[in-house]
């Protein structure tokens, strides 16, 4: 064929070009959906580690969204030596299989926070997100006061949980989705998976944590120290041998 | 484009083609005074003033959006409606429709602007918008595609010329981008909060196809197609060469679409995918400097315009950057340059070079040559085109050294090590040092707004000699029909 017929026909023109540009995004992104070492397998003692989001982790991570955090912090750890020092083991695919969206971001104008889980207390985070310049004096975050001041909105909790279910996450609406959870993930998490009882389990969580220091009220403060919190702790890579996870990819 | 034109003037749409760039000037000045706005924030922390509707977070997809959507998106709509009826001598199709379009295009940007404000986003870099403002996106996309078929259908030319391939492909490969990317489970009908439908290392490759392409052909193959117009137009010569644009066009709208996983080195992503994107990364380098040559040698045997004529200066330094930045792009979607430039300000640098360089400097050249035409008149002052031209080219110079500076001076603090194996600086010794190349940036970034206020004044100015010349003529006229006392 001439490249003349093609310059001449509009329907050729529109036709070739859908075919050669549908080509790159289908060869990448549907065999991510059949190979199965894309996401590693992470159980212990058979049951998965890697859960989905208890409804307060939930709502912390919408805040997170919110604020534009990912814009600043990534949560993707790389293979590398220095990164392994500073921040831990490298991230795994499985550890952001629950994420909708994901948020490994692309830019780190603050640290990475794939695993800063448990690094620092509650009340270092409070401190730090009110007021970041006091922890560390030379830090360019901005000050978030109003989160510990706006109180949580959860009214909604369920039908965030159910939209989430749609796209595939594990949480339960029925009996059948509850007795297959007790047996992916064990009956303390199935229990917090469990869409009926997630304003409840939400406004335990708060309680019991008290994340952000003030018993009185559900803050947004609880709910996005409650995520911080759990960042890269699904898994316990002491539980696995060293070379286990070089395997996939 | 044949010498003699079969249709006047007068009968193009040419009204759509003036809101449309008006609109652009107006996202331009407030997307960039926003992008100097953040910058400043992220060299003094203070200028967050503990607001949330004006923090960086939320500041940032203002930034982008405006910036790419709003003064992009807007050039592109101006240039390829006047293209698309020049070069087939035939009336836009449709009256309403292309008005569609316009409204619908502004909302949708303005709208998204606030709703980031607010709060409300879907935190997918460069496609934060929330689930109905996507709609009311993929709708006015579908009304642009139907009007750009109908009207190239309607051609008097045998042949379609070069600049609406690519804007063809522009509207097909980001009408498909735009969709995929964006599906979505909404919270409720009423809420404007969604979950995207895939997860993880999926979500991740699709939002990066998507990210990657938004350059590749919304920033890059759509304003190539406003150069294959503006520039021959501008130089008075043709295209340098016929087959290098169709081989640089084909090559280039199939390679654009593999390469979206270089901005996943080094992560979960599988190892297949991401070598796969950097071979294409570096595949891409051709077709791009193709485009390249075939621009800047259309000046040639008019190398002298480039001293007497500053809209062809606009247009040709746009090829210089837009060589450099295709250089410099698949140099770091190698994975060891990658493994220092990701997550770095390098990125970011990257990006301007190609956003001001490229992108922001063929729309002002294309704009100068466009604006006349549109108004018929000459521009209000052209000594103010050189001024532009300067402060831009200053400003995006300082911009992108300051950004080499702080990303690659982060990159290897990040990873340098004492004598003992232990890490040679904390993370926050590495911001730090990010201090003075922000203020240099940030200064840089003013005088690029600065440009484009003094482009916006021009444009005033010369839309309102536009008006008194026609009042000055139509009292001539008047005056030679009264009868004779």
């Amino acid at each position: 064929m001439k490249h003349e017929t093609i310059e001449t026909n509009a329907g050729w023109l529109i036709a070739l070009t859908l075919i050669v540009i549908s080509i790159g995004g289908l060869a990448e992104i549907v065999p991510l959906y059949f190979l199965d070492d894309t996401v590693e397998e992470v159980k212990v003692a058979g049951v998965e580690t890697v859960r989905p989001y208890t409804p307060l982790e939930l709502r912390g991570r919408d805040l997170y969204q919110r604020e534009g955090c990912y814009l600043c912090h990534s949560q993707m750890i790389r293979p590398f030596r220095d990164e392994a020092l500073r921040y831990g083991h490298y991230s795994l695919a499985a550890e952001s299989k629950f994420d909708h969206p994901f948020q490994w971001g692309s830019k780190r104008t603050g640290p990475d926070l794939a695993r800063v889980g448990k690094k620092y207390s509650n009340q270092w985070h409070v401190q730090h997100l009110v007021k970041p310049r006091s922890v560390v004096p030379e830090s360019i975050m901005p000050n978030y006061p109003w989160l510990l001041e706006n109180k949580l909105e959860y009214k909604d909790i369920a039908a965030r949980l159910t939209a989430l279910k749609a796209v595939g996450v594990p949480y339960s609406e029925t009996k059948a989705d509850y007795e297959e959870n007790i047996k992916r993930f064990g009956e303390e998490t199935a229990k917090l998976l469990d869409i009926n009882q997630a304003e409840a389990n939400l406004v335990n969580e708060a309680l019991a944590n008290n994340y952000d220091g003030n018993k009185s009220d559900i803050t947004e403060m609880d709910a996005i120290v409650a995520y911080l919190q759990v960042l890269g702790t699904m898994v316990d890579f002491k539980k696995f041998d060293d070379g286990h996870f070089a395997t996939f990819r | 484009m044949s010498a003699t034109s079969q249709v006047s003037p007068q009968s193009y749409n040419y009204d759509i083609v003036k809101k449309f760039t008006i609109m652009a000037l107006v996202w331009g000045i407030l997307g960039m005074f926003t992008g100097v706005y953040i910058a400043a924030e992220l060299a003094w922390p203070i200028f967050n003033f503990d607001t949330p509707e004006i923090t960086f977070g939320r500041l940032r997809p203002v930034h982008t959006t405006l910036v790419i959507f709003g003064f992009g998106g807007s050039a592109l709509f101006a240039t390829s409606y006047y293209i698309v009826q020049r070069t087939c001598q035939v009336r836009l199709w449709g009256e309403l429709m292309p008005m569609y379009t316009f409204w619908g295009w502004q909302i949708a940007v303005a709208s998204a602007a606030v709703s980031y404000m607010l709060g409300y986003t879907q935190a997918r870099e460069y496609a934060e918008m929330v689930w109905p403002i996507d709609i009311l996106i993929a709708l006015t996309w579908v009304a642009y595609l139907v009007i750009y078929v109908q009207t190239l259908r309607r051609r008097s030319q045998p042949h379609i010329y070069v600049a609406n391939w690519f804007f063809i492909a522009f509207i097909l490969a980001t009408a498909i981008l735009h969709i995929v990317n964006n599906l979505a489970m909404p919270v409720g009908f009423f809420s404007l909060s969604s979950y995207s439908l895939q997860a993880g290392v999926q979500d991740a490759m699709t939002q990066w196809w998507y990210g990657h392409n938004a350059v590749g052909f919304f920033l890059t193959a759509a304003f190539l197609g406003m150069m294959y117009y503006f520039v021959p137009k501008q130089a008075g010569r043709p295209v340098y060469s016929y087959r290098l644009s169709i081989i640089h066009f084909w090559a280039l709208i199939f390679l654009y679409m593999w390469v979206g996983a270089h901005h996943l080195h080094w992560t979960a992503l599988p190892d297949w995918t991401s070598t796969l994107a950097a071979t294409f990364s570096i595949l891409l380098l051709l077709p791009s400097w193709g485009g390249m040559i075939n621009g800047i040698m259309t000046l040639s045997g008019a190398w002298d315009r480039l001293r007497s004529d500053p809209v062809v200066r606009f247009l040709i330094v746009a090829l210089a950057f837009y060589g450099m930045s295709t250089f410099e792009g698949p140099l770091m979607s190698l994975k060891s340059v990658n493994a220092l430039s990701h997550y770095t300000d390098w990125t970011i640098g990257h990006v301007h070079s190609g956003a001001l360089g490229w992108v922001a400097m063929v729309t002002f050249g294309s704009f100068y040559h466009l604006i006349p035409r549109l108004w018929e008149t000459t521009m209000y002052s052209n000594r103010l085109i050189n001024v532009h031209f300067y402060l831009a080219v200053t400003g995006i110079i300082l911009y992108i050294t300051a950004l080499w500076f702080a990303g690659i001076g982060q990159g290897w603090m990040w990873r340098a090590f004492d004598e003992y194996g232990n890490l040679a600086y904390t993370f926050i010794e590495t911001v730090e040092h990010l201090h003075l190349p922000y203020i240099m940036r940030t200064f840089g970034g003013l005088l690029f707004v600065f440009g484009i206020i003094v482009m916006g004044f021009n444009t005033y100015m010369t839309i309102r000699k536009s008006r008194l010349e026609k009042e000055d003529f139509e009292a001539k006229i008047a005056a030679k029909m009264a009868p004779a006392e």
